[in-house]
């Protein structure tokens, strides 16, 4: 596949002389997520393929529109896999878009997140040019961390053309274990399994019913199940394969999904609707019509934050509010990025 | 864009070193207000030595607010502010400014909360590193990074150069393991970065701050994540015939799907002092040495035990020793843990080099060091994680023979250059501080280290949160790369 990067500096050059605003798409699969903008599509899907991949190294580094598909098939033949299971909503669901919208999946706690895995970065910046931030080795505090800044700035910051992250080797063995539970019951249970050395490597919880996931060599997994005597679910990757793609039916229809960040053990905001714990608790998925600033002095209270997901009103903000402070921090740091703000005005926040 | 700075004195109005003190006296218990000579003087430089300057004053605050109303004073007098946890730091991070405040966070030294459930503790900054696992320890649960001077060393100053130990191969760094901090900005605002969730909205700034060695704002609280105490950890220790022998052994054992609790590694010299100082019982005839530590259930210990064993045979391991029990694991790392006292030993003094590579680099650049200590005339030796590429070099030298210092230094920078090139990079866990900051240019462009300023500005428009760290400005770059980025005579005295 060709480098299509000086294409992408040409685009934006263009951009930046006749005032044009950009909207960075990697396949656009993430399209209902943050706000509405309206701008001239920038398209890097077609700046696909993989760089270089070190297995020994546990190093990958792929052009940001690589599909999410392409990358774990050349992981899987060496064993290994991107450990923050990141959702696929599609076949062309790219890893750029990922990194921006920092999307991991329920492996996360366990395994790290995107965020967590990246290791450098190349971006283009909103004058044009070419800047390579990180690297490829796992330690590195040479400047600021600019790279795990672009998890969740949802391309405000710049065009990524290049991601290296660290990849990890797929465990033998995986086993669901599942009971019923009752909700609060289940916070308390998944954090205290959560909290003992055992090879945990997912904890949800949806409609009345607990699931567990052991990953790690076959011994410690054998063993923890029978230790911790819950039993065992026959096909629960297909389970799991449909929490981190969205697929489960409580993901299916048009109320809005809220997504809250909280402190794993804080007992659930009372709303009435059907909630899905994940994350033994760190993530709570939340269906049903509210306020904005209702589900976040909600969120704050159980110690986090709040983002409307998918749906609702995508005119006004989506994500949780920052201080004052913050927000002209973040103003600023976007113009150093971006000085003309090309790039997704108005994708993260109103204000940026 | 930088509009919202508020307007500032003149110069002419700037109050002097004793005007200052006593508007600081106003809000802080003066004996936490030093100004004079003797009591400055521990200040003066951090765990690197060769560079030091004695602040204009040095405040110890005992309260976030005390924190603010330094930080607002300072900025209203465009006052250079170093913030300072315990000054362990090994690249002149908290090095003072002549004509500035070091902001000592040594009395923001309490765990603050301690939730065994969410497995999280948060923390006042100036929390010894140890102290955290020491309090968690009650609930089965400990903080994943542990740096060599993790006795010492504080939670802001990890922070501070996103600091990581034996254990960050498989449990990450400081930025892995922490969820919010509470900074007070250059001009003086409390704000929260993160939460108690594992993501927040918006742009990542915790990425920023962690590993930003205070040029950002000053942390004085951090909230870190625990985790559980593994069931057991059992070490191999092997040693190898060649350098090449163990750096492959290094590669093989990942390649097998295991990640270790750590993995270390020592070359002959290291291996030779370590011994003499330690009497751990190292195979003193290898050239190399491999330190691998696997944790996790009893079962899966077992498992990945007798495989790393194997393996280390077939990679032509000349000697092999497993731990039975935690006594003897403590004593196979006791060497490692004295390594830096032991070269103190057979050294008057010893430089220690902080750079990363890319693992299957590792037999080819311990070789070209070699090389380059008949060329420099200075021994070195290493100590280091292997398992994640950081090598911690340490050149011999003696202080007091003319010129020594300086061929150490330029040595020092050629090993950084040679770890760029193999793609690598300049400092893996010290931080840039002042002493790297003439090899910046070495990994960075000029229009990369632009950005990397105006990311700084972002923060600190003035430019007075610990000036002269970090970052190069463009003009020194340049100057930088036209004398080939080789040490000169820095402008701080020498120690
Ligand atoms: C023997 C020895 C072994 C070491 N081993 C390791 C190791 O294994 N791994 C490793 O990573 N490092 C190691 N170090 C280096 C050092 O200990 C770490 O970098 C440590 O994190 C520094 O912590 P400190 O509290 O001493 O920070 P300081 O040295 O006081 O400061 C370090 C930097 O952080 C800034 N800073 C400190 N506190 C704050 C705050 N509250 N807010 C904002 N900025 C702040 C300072 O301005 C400075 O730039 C070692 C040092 C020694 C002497």
């Amino acid at each position: 596949m060709p480098d299509i990067t000086k294409h992408l500096q040409q685009q934006i050059s263009e951009a930046r002389n006749q005032g044009h605003k950009l909207a960075i798409v990697g396949g656009g699969s993430k399209q209902f997520m943050g706000r509405k903008i309206n701008a001239v599509q920038l398209d890097v899907g077609g700046h696909t393929g993989i760089v270089d991949y070190q297995p020994l190294e546990l190093v990958l580094t792929v052009r940001a529109g690589t599909p999410l598909s392409e990358i774990e098939t050349a992981l899987a033949e060496k064993n290994q896999m991107l450990s923050f299971e990141p959702p696929c909503f599609g076949d062309r669901s790219t890893i750029g878009g990922t990194l921006a919208c920092n999307q991991s999946g329920p492996g996360r706690p366990w395994w790290n997140s995107v965020r967590d895995q990246v290791l450098g970065v190349n971006l283009i910046n909103g004058k044009g040019e070419k800047l390579r931030f990180g690297g490829q080795v796992m330690k590195n505090v040479a400047g600021y961390d600019v790279s795990r800044t672009q998890a969740g700035a949802m391309g405000t910051l710049g065009v990524m053309t290049e991601i290296s992250l660290k990849v990890l080797p797929r465990p033998a063995i995986t086993m669901t274990l599942s009971r019923e539970m009752e909700h609060s019951e289940a916070i308390r249970f998944m954090n205290a399994r959560a909290a003992e050395p055992k090879p945990l490597s997912g904890a949800c919880w949806l409609d009345g019913t607990l699931y567990l996931r052991l990953s790690g060599a076959h011994s410690a997994v054998e063993a923890t199940a029978k230790h911790w005597d819950i039993p065992v679910m026959t096909d629960g990757d297909t389970f799991w394969r449909q929490l981190r793609n969205q697929q489960l039916d409580f993901f299916a229809g048009e109320q809005p999904l809220w997504r809250f960040s909280i402190n794993s053990s804080a007992a659930t905001p009372p709303l009435k609707g059907p909630w899905l714990l994940d994350w033994a608790g760190s993530q709570r998925w939340y269906r049903g019509d509210s306020e904005m600033a209702t589900m976040e002095a909600l969120a704050e209270k159980a110690g986090g934050q709040v983002s409307l997901y998918r749906g609702g009103n995508r005119t006004g903000e989506v994500m949780h509010h920052q201080q004052p402070a913050l927000q002209t921090i973040q103003k600023r740091l976007k113009h150093s990025f971006d000085p003309d703000a090309l790039f997704n005005p108005g994708r993260l926040y109103s204000w940026l | 864009m930088n509009t919202d700075s508020k307007p500032l004195n003149t110069a002419a109005s700037k109050p002097g070193k004793t005007e200052l003190a006593e508007m600081f006296r106003k809000f802080i218990d003066p004996q936490f207000v030093i100004t004079d000579e003797e009591t400055l003087k521990p200040y003066e430089c951090d765990g690197l030595s060769m560079y030091c300057v004695m602040p204009l004053l040095v405040v110890l605050p005992e309260t976030v607010e005390q924190v603010q109303q330094v930080m607002r004073l300072c900025h209203q007098f465009a006052i250079p502010v170093v913030a300072r946890g315990a000054g362990t730091g090994l690249s002149a991070g908290a090095m003072p400014d002549a004509g500035g405040v070091v902001l000592s966070l040594a009395k923001f030294n309490r765990i603050l909360h301690i939730d065994p459930l969410a497995r999280s503790a948060r923390l006042q900054s100036g929390v010894r590193n140890l102290a955290i696992s020491e309090a968690a320890a009650d609930y089965g649960l400990y903080y994943g990074p542990d740096p060599s001077s993790q006795i010492a060393c504080t939670i802001g100053g990890n922070v501070g150069e996103n600091s990581g130990g034996v254990h960050c191969l498989k449990y990450g760094l400081t930025t892995h393991n922490i969820l919010s901090v509470e900074m007070v900005t250059v001009d003086g605002e409390r704000v929260m970065i993160g939460s108690d969730g594992l993501d927040s909205c918006g742009m990542d700034l915790l990425a920023l701050i962690t590993g930003s060695e205070g040029l950002l704002g000053i942390i004085t609280e951090v909230q870190v994540k625990l985790l559980p105490t593994q069931e057991i950890a059992r070490v191999v220790m092997a040693g190898f015939g060649t350098v090449d022998e163990a750096g492959a052994a290094v590669g093989g054992i990942i390649a097998q799907g295991i990640i270790p609790a750590g993995l270390e590694m020592m070359d002959s010299h290291a291996i030779i002092a370590v011994e003499a100082f330690t009497g751990a019982g190292y195979p003193v005839e290898a050239a190399a040495l491999l330190l691998c530590e696997v944790d996790g259930t009893k079962e899966e210990v077992q498992e990945h035990i007798e495989k790393a064993e194997a393996l280390f045979r077939d990679f032509g391991a000349t000697s092999i020793r497993t731990s039975k029990d935690d006594a003897e694991r403590a004593l196979l790392w006791k060497g490692r843990k004295n390594a830096f006292p032991a070269m103190g030993r057979i050294s008057p003094d010893y430089y220690c080099m902080d750079g990363t590579i890319p693992r299957a680099h590792l037999g080819q650049v311990l070789n070209e060091m070699q090389d380059m200590s008949k060329r420099f005339g200075l021994r070195v030796a290493n100590v280091f994680h292997a398992g994640d590429g950081n090598l911690h070099p340490l050149i011999l030298f003696d202080a007091n023979k003319e010129g020594e210092l300086e061929r150490a230094e330029a040595f020092g920078s050629d090993i950084l250059e040679l770890c760029v090139k193999v793609g690598g990079c300049i400092t893996g866990e010290h931080g840039v501080g002042v002493e790297k900051i003439r090899q910046m240019p070495m990994q960075f462009t000029d229009p990369e280290i632009e950005q990397l300023n105006a990311v700084k500005s972002a923060f600190d428009p003035l430019g007075t949160l610990n000036p002269g760290k970090g970052v190069p400005t463009l003009r020194n770059c340049q100057e930088y790369r036209a004398i080939n980025a080789k040490p000169q005579a820095p402008e701080v005295q020498h120690a």
